[in-house]
């Protein structure tokens, strides 16, 4: 009986709500030791990849800078090239927009990115969801959801295509003969769309692995089917077993009608974890923590982001706010990825939620956004990774933590040992070996002969 | 304070060396101490970047074009199999080296035409960051056809070298030049948005960031508008430093506008003088109020233990495929080039970028050999002093332009620390 391999992945917590940026032990989100100190930790629990989510304006709450949670972070490709130097056999993975970024950079930053990593990069193709993002690019006006899809979309195949245009054999560099191309035609390509009509040479050799692994993070059913049809792996917020299990299902239906086999896609929620020697101090540590996390301020923000207005003068331990939302007003929060499809339906199913167990507005809140997964003592959480990806709720995680850089440290030194014993996760990494190797995902041939159909 | 007082001409000199594929002669790749198959790794430049950092030089470039190379640099690129072909991007090159490296500066090449002012902010404000202010910034202009073209956003007619008089390509270059003094004035004032002491992680209020200290920059020019603030808080170095390479006025009135040092293209001593007083000039024109550019001359070097081994190193290279270039070619002994070096800079030159023919061989040849004799006249550090860039070239660290009370000059006026 074979048992899944499990995929490992850590965020690197900064921005957000769940980073306690006033505990002790956090660090600074800035500084390259943070980095570097995250990415030994990585390596050293053998881990598949690091993970830099991307925002391309501050956020702010009715206008003005939100002061209250971590502001600021680096560049992405930046510090994913400096972590290359330092992390020998570890994945790249950086969160990068496609609606402010043009594909013939994009393709050559990751093609570099691929090559002086030795095949480690990967993209996750993210939209933007927030208008003002856009006066800070050339670009300028924003995009409507169904372009930015469209552009994403063209995006992804402008760059595979330019991926594509350097043959693996490409470079001769032969002193004798003379001969440093193999051809004068290396690099010509031509895309042409809606979105873009770009043609010339491209400047940079193709990778390693062919091409950097694709990941998505869309939710929208336009999300989903971009997923489906064009990503090695999908980062997803669901994380409770039954709705993990529910989007698994629907996401790999996708991949099936998109005429591509589930396995070449794999699934991986993000996931918070808090360890205690025992059951109890491990929920009375998470209790903390969360209490923390979800201050009365953040509740009242966070509940903010969903009513799409002003609820500043509500008592955070008082009941639901009594009016309504309002999406269609212009983002009272600005910067964060939406926490919601649908206002009402989401109101409607908190006010039943707090109905239902006399929760206040804060209970609600802290209720709905409890990022930590997986909390017990590091044999619970093994075992409950590993029930998730045995029964198909995901293919693995995205670590997350609220202390930055060493929050992943007891995760790396407590429960990924465990995992090993049981011979669900890698002992040791393949000297050499690409993101895509690692992952157990298709070496691509060029022109897309990989998105051939397997029917299954 | 007036224009010269921090030109040095008995200091200690600059030496910068500039990074390109197998080196500078088209012919470098074919040379047996090449490593042609090893451009597109990482070893390679580590090792190159260590190398000049042993020299103790003050910093490297890297060279970086959205083309393919060419034999003529404005046209697209030829179809030409018989030349290095293919390039790294030059900013996440930098970002590698930033940690094998300790105290090099760390100088990319970026192009304004088509990139985003706002991306380029945060990828150098982030690589100083990471290598603890050693970045520098080597501004660019795009001006090919076929570079545009990878793009789709605007179409750019395409030069010819003969054509360069005309008034149409006066008229482009003029509009590429505003643009690149409009991106580093966005690019310096995002570098800016972020006062120093803006994060502030006060457990009291709760309050990670004094927001009063976070700004717009509300740009608004005629290619493009950036609002800001910056994601990235301030680099270390406040603003990297920002370069650029002029072969005549105009390029050198944009250095003069908005750089901190330029490299020029000097062929003889009395070349220098000339080249300086351009500098100079410009620099009145431009109505600087900054520290005065520290102006570097650019010379391509082929070393070798006497002239002939070097002048006949570089005719067997010729003869492979010949060398034509906008700078120098000095082929001699590392002792005879410090001799030139040292007589040239009295017209006024901070110092060199020194492009090596042929890498390894010519960077080695440096460290070993100029390096030693340079220091051996008392013109070259032994040791790295100071840590940052900008400290290195004597130019201060800038205030925030909008922290209060701050000089309103595009580069506030030195404190007084010079070189
Ligand atoms: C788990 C998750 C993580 C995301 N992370 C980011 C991010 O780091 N940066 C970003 O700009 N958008 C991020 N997004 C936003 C999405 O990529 C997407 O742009 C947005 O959700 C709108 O698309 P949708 O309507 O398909 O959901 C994230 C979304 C999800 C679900």
């Amino acid at each position: 009986m074979s048992r899944k391999q499990i995929v490992l992945g850590a965020y690197f917590p900064g921005v957000n709500h769940d980073t306690v940026w006033n505990d002790p032990a956090s660090g600074s989100h800035i500084d390259w030791e943070s980095f570097e100190h995250w990415a030994r930790t990585a390596e050293r629990g053998r881990l598949d990849l690091l993970f830099l989510v991307e925002g391309l304006r501050l956020r702010t709450r009715g206008g003005e800078v939100f002061d209250q949670d971590v502001v600021g972070r680096p560049d992405t490709f930046t510090v994913l090239a400096a972590l290359a130097a330092v992390a020998e056999h570890i994945g790249l993975a950086g969160t990068i927009n496609s609606t402010f970024n043009e594909p013939y950079e994009l393709a050559r930053k990751f093609a570099t990115l691929d090559l002086l990593s030795g095949g480690r990069a990967a993209w996750n193709v993210v939209t933007s969801s927030d208008a003002p993002t856009g006066e800070n690019f050339r670009r300028g006006a924003f995009l409507g959801h169904h372009q930015r899809y469209e552009r994403a979309g063209e995006t992804l195949a402008a760059v595979r295509a330019l991926w594509d245009s350097w043959g693996s054999d490409a470079v001769v560099a032969d002193p004798t003969s003379g001969t440093f191309l193999r051809d004068g035609h290396v690099g010509d390509f031509a895309v042409s769309g809606n979105q873009f009509d770009i043609a010339g040479r491209f400047t940079t050799p193709r990778s390693p692995q062919g091409h950097p692994v694709v990941l998505q993070a869309g939710e929208s059913p336009a999300g989903r089917d971009f997923a489906a049809a064009s990503a090695d792996a999908i980062f997803s917020r669901y994380q409770r077993f039954d709705e993990a299990r529910a989007f698994y299902d629907d996401v790999k239906a996708r991949v099936r009608r998109a005429g591509r086999d589930p396995d070449e896609v794999r699934i991986l929620p993000s996931a918070g974890v808090v360890l205690g020697d025992t059951a109890v101090e491990a929920r009375e540590r998470h209790e903390h923590i969360h209490d923390q996390q979800v201050d009365p301020w953040t509740s009242i923000v966070l509940a903010e982001m969903v009513w799409n207005r002003d609820l500043s003068a509500y008592d955070p331990d008082g009941p639901l706010p009594d009016v309504e939302p309002t999406p269609e007003a212009p983002k009272w929060i600005e910067g964060r990825a939406p926490l919601t499809q649908d206002a009402h339906a989401t109101v409607a199913a908190w006010r039943e939620l707090a109905q239902a167990h006399g929760y206040s507005l804060r209970d609600t809140v802290k209720h709905v956004f409890d990022r930590a997964v997986f909390v017990g003592t590091p044999e619970h959480v093994a075992d409950e990774i590993d029930r998730y990806v045995q029964n198909d709720a995901s293919d693995g995680f995205i670590l997350g933590s609220h202390i930055s850089p060493s929050g992943l440290d007891e995760v790396v030194d407590r429960v990924v040992p465990i995992l090993q014993e049981r011979g669900v996760f890698r002992t040791d990494y393949t000297p050499g070996a690409t993101l895509r190797e690692n992952l157990g995902l298709a070496h691509p041939s060029r022109f897309g002969e990989r998105r051939a159909a397997v029917a299954s | 304070m007036s224009i010269s007082d921090t030109t040095t001409t008995g200091g200690p000199l600059h030496l910068a060396v500039a990074l390109d594929g197998a080196g500078w002669h088209p012919a470098a790749w074919r040379d047996p101490a090449a490593h042609p198959r090893g451009l597109f790794t990482a070893r390679y430049w580590t090792d190159l970047a260590r190398t000049a950092e042993r020299g103790l030089l003050d910093l490297l470039t890297i060279e970086d074009a959205f083309g393919l190379q060419s034999g003529d640099h404005l046209s697209g690129a030829d179809r030409r199999t018989d030349r290095v072909q293919g390039r790294l991007d030059a900013s996440l090159v930098a970002a590698f080296l930033a940690p094998t490296t300790s105290r090099i500066g760390l100088v990319p090449t970026v192009t304004t035409t088509h990139t985003e002012p706002f991306h380029v902010a945060s990828a150098l404000s982030t690589l100083d960051h990471d290598s603890h202010g050693r970045a520098g910034w080597r501004v660019q202009t795009s001006v090919r056809a076929d570079e545009a073209a990878h793009f789709g956003r605007r179409s750019v007619p395409g030069l010819r070298r003969a054509d360069l008089d005309t008034p149409a390509a006066r008229e482009l270059v003029a509009e590429l030049f505003g643009e690149a003094a409009d991106a580093v004035e966005v690019v310096r004032r995002l570098w800016d948005s972020w006062e120093d002491d803006a994060e502030i992680r006060d457990a009291l209020t709760g309050r990670f960031v004094d927001r009063d200290k976070l700004h717009r920059v509300d740009f608004a020019g005629e290619h493009f508008g950036v609002a800001g603030p910056s994601i990235v808080p301030r680099p270390p170095q406040g603003q990297p430093l920002v370069v650029s390479l002029a072969h005549g006025y105009d390029p050198a009135l944009l250095a003069a506008r908005v750089g901190d040092v330029v490299f020029t293209t000097p062929h003889d001593a009395d070349d220098a003088v000339r080249i300086v007083a351009q500098v100079r000039a410009a620099e009145a024109a431009a109505g600087r109020t900054a520290p005065p550019l520290r102006i570097l001359g650019d010379v391509v070097v082929v070393l070798a233990d006497t002239e002939r081994a070097a002048r006949e190193r570089l005719a067997r290279l010729d003869a492979l495929d010949p060398l034509s270039s906008d700078a120098a070619v000095l082929a001699t002994t590392p002792a005879a080039l410090a001799d030139t070096l040292l007589s040239w800079r009295r017209a006024g030159l901070d110092g060199y970028r020194l492009r090596p023919a042929v890498l390894p061989t010519d960077l080695d040849a440096i460290v070993d050999g100029l390096v030693p004799e340079l220091q051996a006249r008392g013109a070259f550090r032994t040791a790295y002093g100071e840590t940052t860039l900008r400290a290195r070239f004597g130019l201060p660290r800038p205030a925030s332009r909008y922290a209060a009370g701050a000089d309103a000059a595009v580069v506030p006026t030195p404190t007084g620390a010079t070189a």
